[in-house]
């Protein structure tokens, strides 16, 4: 097993309706998104941002895209036009899941080393 | 006129308050169809109602008429119409204006659309008599509990008024709030001759719409693998280049920088979405769980097997409302124990409001010390010896007076605080207003929509 961020395996752009936000995460092949589909879970996120994030975390599946849409809810103090957060509308969450540091099997960090 | 195959649809505004660069590129483009100008975001709404409220000859995107000037002599040349939710909550001061300014030009021949009815700020009442709660689609509350606070109301129409306004002859068509992919949607709609029972290319067109919307958060703005991109100070504005059967390509505007790839493009197709099987809109529910996409070319991604569904009964209604106030402050702490000085001073500013007789609960003091990941609470590890911060001391709270004793309390702790204070300027921070936001459903059988085409 290799860790790696996740940054090296997928990439990210988020954004907010009112107080969600929502992240979007394309995996950068789709052996990736297989390994991913069974290890980023909606829970492994919630815990992950249980400082920023009090509701609940939903994860839909885009196979087609090799892409995952995570809801995040009560996440952003309120929501865009109340909260006092500097990043009010979750501009930089997508960026702070890709420093989730992630355990990948040796074939698949071969398969991350070897594109770069 | 011959039906033609192909239709170029460009975006050169992805919000208000976006770069004059768009539309500069565009113009230069060879062939273009239309051109759209999306300048509503969630929260414009409310501060063109406040605009409104203080000068009854505002309330929608100024920008949009000055910018007008410039772009209207070439796309009349060149056959390029106009789409933009430019008239915000003042649709007839905005087509007056449009009208005099092109005047102004010597320019005449040219038809104005002008689509109302989504703003229903004057009917909420009669619509809560009669059964409609508007309940929070978040919180599901029900509207009566904030009526008396609320500054506007526009409901999220769909295409079919531009369609309307463009079948009329329309160059320029000038929209207050309607579903951003609607803008795009329309033109395809009217020139494809496209059902609107025929969901599957509704999809598409709504899809292409989303795409565009944001402006070059499609065409390498904003992505992951930044390094890849060149050129970031020309990005260039998306164009899709639409087919009679819903399949098309996005690019971007001719020798400009950005990056168009399966990435940057699957980027934007992630952005604010919720259920990707259900992305509800007026005009159809989008599945983006069918899209395929395929590099063509360089910069040119193909887009195809989008599949939709019939839209729901209800209108999406978003609507503002006063919320009390908030106040932030912001300045620079340095030297040894940066952080700790700067939890003292969050202290030191509370209890110097307590002395003053202003109570302010916890909940509502509000501290972010920049340096310290704070954007990244939890993600990576704290910095925990940073020489400088920026520390951002607020509240929240019912009374603008109480929290603006806070603001004057700012520049004091230079003097009587810790040392290594610095970076205040600017004056006294003062409490704004802070609107609320209440988005809701309507019955589409309320809600009433008209079209007028004028000729200048």
């Amino acid at each position: 097993m290799a860790i790696v961020k996740l940054q090296q395996l997928a990439i990210a752009r988020s954004g907010d309706k009112g107080n969600i936000s929502n992240i979007g995460i394309m995996a950068r092949s789709s052996d990736i998104y297989e390994y991913l589909c069974k290890k980023l879970t909606a829970d492994v996120v919630k815990s992950y941002f249980k400082e920023i994030t009090f509701g609940n975390v939903i994860r839909y599946d885009l196979p087609n895209l090799n892409a995952f849409n995570f809801i995040l809810e009560d996440a952003l103090g309120g929501g865009g036009t109340e909260t006092l957060l500097t990043d009010a509308q979750g501009k930089v969450y997508g960026a702070g899941l890709l420093h989730l540091e992630m355990d990948i099997p040796d074939k698949l960090f071969e398969s991350i080393t070897m594109t770069k | 006129m011959k039906k033609k195959s192909i239709i170029r649809i460009a975006n050169a505004q992805g919000f208000w308050g976006d770069s004059a660069l768009g539309p500069k590129q565009l113009l230069a483009e060879e062939q273009l169809d239309y051109i759209t100008l999306d300048y509503l975001a969630e929260i414009s709404l409310s501060i063109m109602q406040r605009q409104k409220m203080q000068n009854p000859d505002k309330g929608y995107a100024m920008d949009f008429v000055e910018l007008l000037k410039n772009i209207v002599p070439v796309c009349k040349e060149k056959g390029i119409k106009i789409i933009a939710n430019a008239a915000g909550v003042n649709a007839k001061c905005c087509l007056r204006n449009t009208k005099s300014t092109l005047k102004s030009l010597g320019l005449h021949g040219i038809k104005i659309g002008i689509v109302e009815g989504d703003d229903i700020l004057k009917n909420i009442n009669r619509f809560l008599c009669s059964g409609h709660e508007m309940r929070n689609m978040e919180s599901g509350e029900r509207l009566s509990s904030i009526l008396e606070k609320v500054l506007s109301a526009n409901v999220y129409i769909g295409a079919q008024p531009i369609v309307d306004a463009l079948n009329q002859g329309a160059d320029i068509v000038i929209t207050g709030r309607i579903s951003d992919p609607s803008l795009t949607l329309a033109p395809l709609v009217h020139e494809f001759k496209w059902s609107m029972s025929d969901y599957d290319k509704l999809a598409a067109g709504t899809i292409m719409g989303h795409l565009l919307e944001c402006g070059t958060q499609v065409t390498g703005g904003n992505y992951t693998d930044w390094k890849e991109v060149s050129g970031f100070a020309n990005m260039g504005y998306p164009i899709v280049e639409a087919q009679t059967d819903g399949s098309f390509v996005l690019t971007k505007a001719e020798n400009t920088g950005g990056l168009v790839n399966l990435a940057t493009v699957t980027s934007q197709l992630l952005y604010e979405i919720g259920d990707p099987k259900n992305y509800f809109g007026p005009d159809c529910t989008a599945d983006f769980t069918s899209i395929k996409l395929t590099q063509q070319s360089k910069n040119r991604v193909a887009i195809c097997n989008i599949k939709g569904k019939a839209p729901t009964s209800s209108y999406k209604v978003s609507i503002s409302y006063e919320k009390g106030y908030k106040i932030l402050s912001t300045l620079c702490v340095s030297g040894p124990d940066a952080i700790e000085k700067s939890n003292l001073i969050y202290k030191m500013v509370f209890d110097r409001l307590a002395i003053h007789g202003i109570e302010i609960p916890e909940q509502d003091r509000f501290i972010e010390i920049f340096g310290t990941n704070v954007l990244y609470k939890g993600l990576v590890p704290k910095n925990q010896q940073p020489h400088e911060v920026l520390v951002r001391i607020g509240a929240r709270g019912s009374d603008a007076k109480k929290l603006d004793v806070l603001g004057s309390e700012i520049a004091p702790l230079t003097t009587s605080g810790p040392p290594g204070i610095t970076g205040f300027s600017g004056g006294r921070s003062r409490a704004k207003a802070v609107v609320g936001y209440w988005p809701a459903l309507i019955d589409k059988s309320e809600i009433t929509t008209s079209v007028r085409v004028e000729e200048i």
